[in-house]
């Protein structure tokens, strides 16, 4: 549990990208199995139980310290956890701390009632460090500030060169803790594990950002064209040991869109938008976020934000890869795999004909539709890459003024709002670090301010006076008129009337925008001091 | 809870001829203060820091090191017109009162003062600490009617951990990220000299950099007899050679564009603050160090059983927690709210 506490703490206080990757390479590659295989499960968050409440610990607090400077300690802590995890009283054993397997193994066997007498133990037997990372354990408020993806790119580095990180993302589904086979694919001692059947992740193919300066270069004859829908990118998974549906950033949505999974017969991976489409008519993407985050759905949800997936593309045609194939073949295989399946709540996104880009540009402004952010362009020849590859796949949204940043800290409002966090400062990605670009207090609706607020509060990584940081892993997309030079903020840049135009729960906040996509957007015309 | 006292007979009570003003703690048939806030006539000196030796007192009582920073940081003119040392456990009388110095373990030169008007004996610790300091003598406890405690930490949160762990933690982060330069913020009196020790000890023998703001002082300690090694002042000029090393700084450095301008700072903070994770955060660092030059809440409770004083006086600090802990053990508390003290150094 040292090292582990040790790690938790210090990814807490690093900000570099580059430096939490050392460090959870570090860690991988210096603790012993099973207990590296736990933290692992901890730091890409697989490893959500909460043995016990947090009235446990205010209970332990009581029996072993004086009511008085519990509660002045606890005043000026602001953190139950870290409260009790600090002023834990010295007691003389001899006893090692507990490992970290070791604690989660007892936690998920042992009885309830006796848990106080258990964990008094282990604090007992730890120091401060180690104690706050028991007492979060325990009540299911770890928060590491890593995303699980980065916990992968270290795993891979540990390879020297051998696995990249996509090849853990297609086997990470097919595992589970304590990653035993994992590690030791990854130490060269043993080979791939084989996923077989399991309905395992594929790392997605994403587009760049159509740019100005890419016209030039594209011939439109070598282009295919598609709508960009306003949903979330979704893959459909389904071999003889399940289906899965996942998010783009590899997360399980399964649960949250039984219909999907119920309408998928045959084995196929496919890549598509899953929408809200009533009678053949897309919805706009507020009505799915009525779907997104729920770990069950009721019947009523279901019919009145009735899910379909429009599909993009084939990754897999029963257990034949066809990632390989250029676009175009991959779109027959998807054409005649739809033809034969027919399955319910799927369709094909078109494909758009056109002779020029220029006719293109005339579609792309004259889609007014909400549900339509603008197009999407295609190689024909293009293989399906995971990851960003360069000259392949462009979006080309219909307003360009908008960026995906990470919501860094949070502020009450003023008037009505002053009990709810809607004050927000959002961030951009430079050299693997947030900078703050800006701040927006308006273009949600009452349920998305709900959500942001709820959302703030039980993520909230420190306080300043009425500010909370919070944890870096929640995208909002920023909708904004301009964006100009100012040598007044940080970042360089300053936003003109940001507000927030949707929260992307779908999006993971690595894939938030960096900051020089936003620099390519300041009007050079209009330089502020 | 007021507790048993023991009274020599006709023992007149120290709150008696210890008195509070606005100027600090005035010892009245002595005629001087114990670390004046302001400057006045006669002021005894526990200790350099710059919240408890303020300039252009008339005449000073003080160690000799303590003159001598004192000398360094304010110049020969603002440190006592007449200045007079005292060795340890030496007694002198000043006015009516016998008055002398015993170590107090908080930075070199640091005294606790002790002071004994008819048979009455009162201990003012100023800023003290129990845990060994290689670059000072450690905290001797004086058997008192009263005793005047600092309470900087004093709130049971605040338990420092063995120093020299978290010198193993910083090493072993320079380790890690042998590319990068760790950058420490720590006050330039004490914290400074006493990490250089810390690290020597860890067997750290390569040339340890300071910002300019340190070295004054470093020099100071090596005059009065402290080995601190090589030493190097760091200038951003010399970025590559920084690389790998460790560097300290004053805590204002460490945030702002001077550390920023060498390889990919690793921002560290040796403070018993950084204790507290919100607090820790707060200054953007990213390693912090609890090393502290101030008794945590066990030492201060040890401290108050070591002096078996029947009453504690505190000067500055959390009293309140502290208070109510002496109560629980029988001992009287007051809070003297002295405003002015703990804005130097933690
Ligand atoms: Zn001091
Ligand atoms: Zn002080």
């Amino acid at each position: 549990m040292i090292a582990f506490a040790n790690l938790l703490e210090r990814l807490v206080f690093t900000p570099g990208r580059n430096a939490k990757i050392a460090l959870l390479r570090r860690y991988f590659a210096t603790q012993p199995d099973p207990d590296r295989g736990i933290g692992l499960a901890a730091v890409t968050g697989e490893l959500s139980f909460a043995a016990a409440k947090a009235g446990l610990i205010r209970d332990l607090a009581a029996a072993h310290t004086d009511p008085e400077l519990f509660a002045l300690s606890y005043d000026y802590v602001g953190d139950l956890a870290e409260t009790v995890a600090l002023m834990w009283p010295a007691a003389n054993v001899n006893a090692p701390p507990p490992r970290l397997f070791e604690v989660v193994s007892t936690l998920t066997t042992a009885p309830k009632a006796d848990l106080p007498r258990i964990v008094a133990a282990w604090l007992d037997a730890s120091d401060a460090s180690v104690r706050l990372a028991l007492l979060k354990l325990i009540t299911g408020g770890l928060r590491v500030g890593v995303s699980a993806r980065l916990a992968k790119v270290a795993l891979a580095e540990m390879s020297d060169g051998r696995v990249q990180p996509d090849d853990v993302e297609e086997v990470w589904h097919g595992l589970a803790p304590p990653y035993a086979e994992l590690f030791a694919w990854i130490e060269g001692r043993a080979d791939k594990p084989d996923p077989a059947e399991a309905p395992v992740f594929r790392p997605p193919m994403l587009a760049h950002p159509l740019e100005p300066g890419d016209f030039a270069s594209l011939d439109p004859t070598a282009l295919r064209a598609e709508w960009k829908w306003d949903g979330i990118r979704v893959q459909l998974v389904a071999t003889n040991a399940g289906v899965r549906l996942y998010s783009r950033g590899a997360e399980d949505i399964s649960a949250g869109f039984p219909e999907i999974v119920d309408a998928m017969h045959a084995r196929a991976v496919l890549d598509g938008e899953l929408l809200v489409i009533r009678d053949g008519i897309v919805a706009p993407f507020s009505e799915l976020q009525q779907r997104l985050n729920r770990k069950t759905v009721t019947p009523k949800m279901m019919r009145d934000y009735p899910v379909a997936v429009r599909l993009y593309d084939i990754l897999f045609d029963g257990t034949e890869d066809l990632r390989a194939l250029p676009f175009d073949a991959r779109r027959a295989r998807l054409e005649a795999w739809y033809a034969k399946n027919r399955p319910p709540r799927m369709d094909l996104s078109e494909l758009i004909p056109f002779a020029s880009l220029e006719y293109l540009a005339i579609l792309r402004d004259g889609a007014r539709a909400a549900s339509i952010e603008g197009l999407m362009l295609k190689r024909g020849d293009s293989p399906y890459v995971p990851g960003r590859p360069r000259g392949q796949w462009w979006k080309w949204k219909r307003d360009p003024l908008t960026i995906d940043a990470v919501l860094m800290y949070a502020q009450r409002g003023h008037g009505k709002r002053s009990s709810f966090y809607s004050d927000y400062t959002f961030g951009l990605w430079r050299e693997g670090e947030l900078v703050p670009v800006g701040k927006a207090y308006f273009g949600f609706t009452d349920e998305e301010l709900l959500f942001l607020d709820k959302w703030i509060r039980n993520h909230t990584t420190a306080r300043f006076g009425p500010v909370r940081e919070v944890e870096k892993a929640m995208v909002l997309e920023v909708a904004f008129d301009a964006a100009q030079l100012s040598s007044r903020h940080k970042s360089g840049v300053a936003l003109r009337f940001p507000r927030i135009a949707r929260i992307r729960t779908d999006k993971p906040a690595a894939d938030a925008d960096r900051l020089e996509v936003l620099m390519r957007l300041v009007e050079t015309a209009a330089v502020q001091a | 809870m007021a507790a048993e006292k023991v009274h020599i007979e006709n023992m007149p009570h120290p709150e008696t001829w210890l008195k509070v003003t606005p100027s600090g703690l005035f010892c009245e048939p002595g005629g001087f203060y114990v670390d004046p806030l302001r400057a006045v006539e006669r002021a005894v000196v526990t200790h350099a820091h710059s919240d408890h030796a303020r300039p252009g007192h008339q005449a000073v009582l003080a160690t000799r090191e303590t003159l001598a920073i004192m000398r360094t940081r304010m110049g020969e003119d603002q440190a006592g017109l007449s200045q007079q040392a005292l060795a340890w456990g030496e007694r002198v009388r000043v006015g009516e009162v016998d008055v002398w110095l015993e170590p107090a373990g908080h930075v070199l030169g640091s005294a606790q003062v002790a002071m004994e008007w008819q048979g009455s004996r009162a201990v003012v610790s100023g800023d003290y600490k129990r845990v060994p300091d290689p670059t000072t003598p450690g905290f001797v406890p004086i058997p008192c009617d009263v005793f005047v405690t600092e309470a900087t930490f004093a709130l049971p949160v605040f338990r420092h951990p063995k120093p020299e762990a978290e010198i193993a933690r910083l090493l072993d982060s320079v380790d890690l990220f042998p590319e990068r330069t760790h950058v420490v913020g720590c006050y330039s009196l004490g914290k400074c000299q006493r990490l250089v020790a810390l690290l020597r000890a860890a067997g750290w023998d390569r040339p340890i950099y300071l910002h300019g703001a340190h070295v004054a002082i470093c020099d100071t300690y090596a005059m009065l007899g402290v080995q601190l090694g090589d030493l190097r002042p760091a200038t951003v000029a010399q970025k590559d050679a920084l690389v790998g090393a460790i560097v300290l700084a004053p805590p204002s450095a460490i945030a702002d564009r001077w550390a920023r301008r060498l390889a990919e700072p690793v921002v560290c903070a040796a403070s018993g603050w950084m204790r507290v994770r919100q607090r820790a955060k707060q200054g953007g660092v990213e390693l912090p160090l609890v090393i502290s030059d101030h008794a945590d809440w066990d030492e201060l409770l040890q401290t108050l059983e070591d002096v078996g004083a029947p009453e504690v006086w505190v000067t500055h600090g959390r009293e309140e927690a502290l208070i109510h802990a002496a109560g629980l053990r029988g001992i009287r508390g007051r809070a003297l709210r002295l405003v002015g003290y703990g804005e130097e150094e933690a």
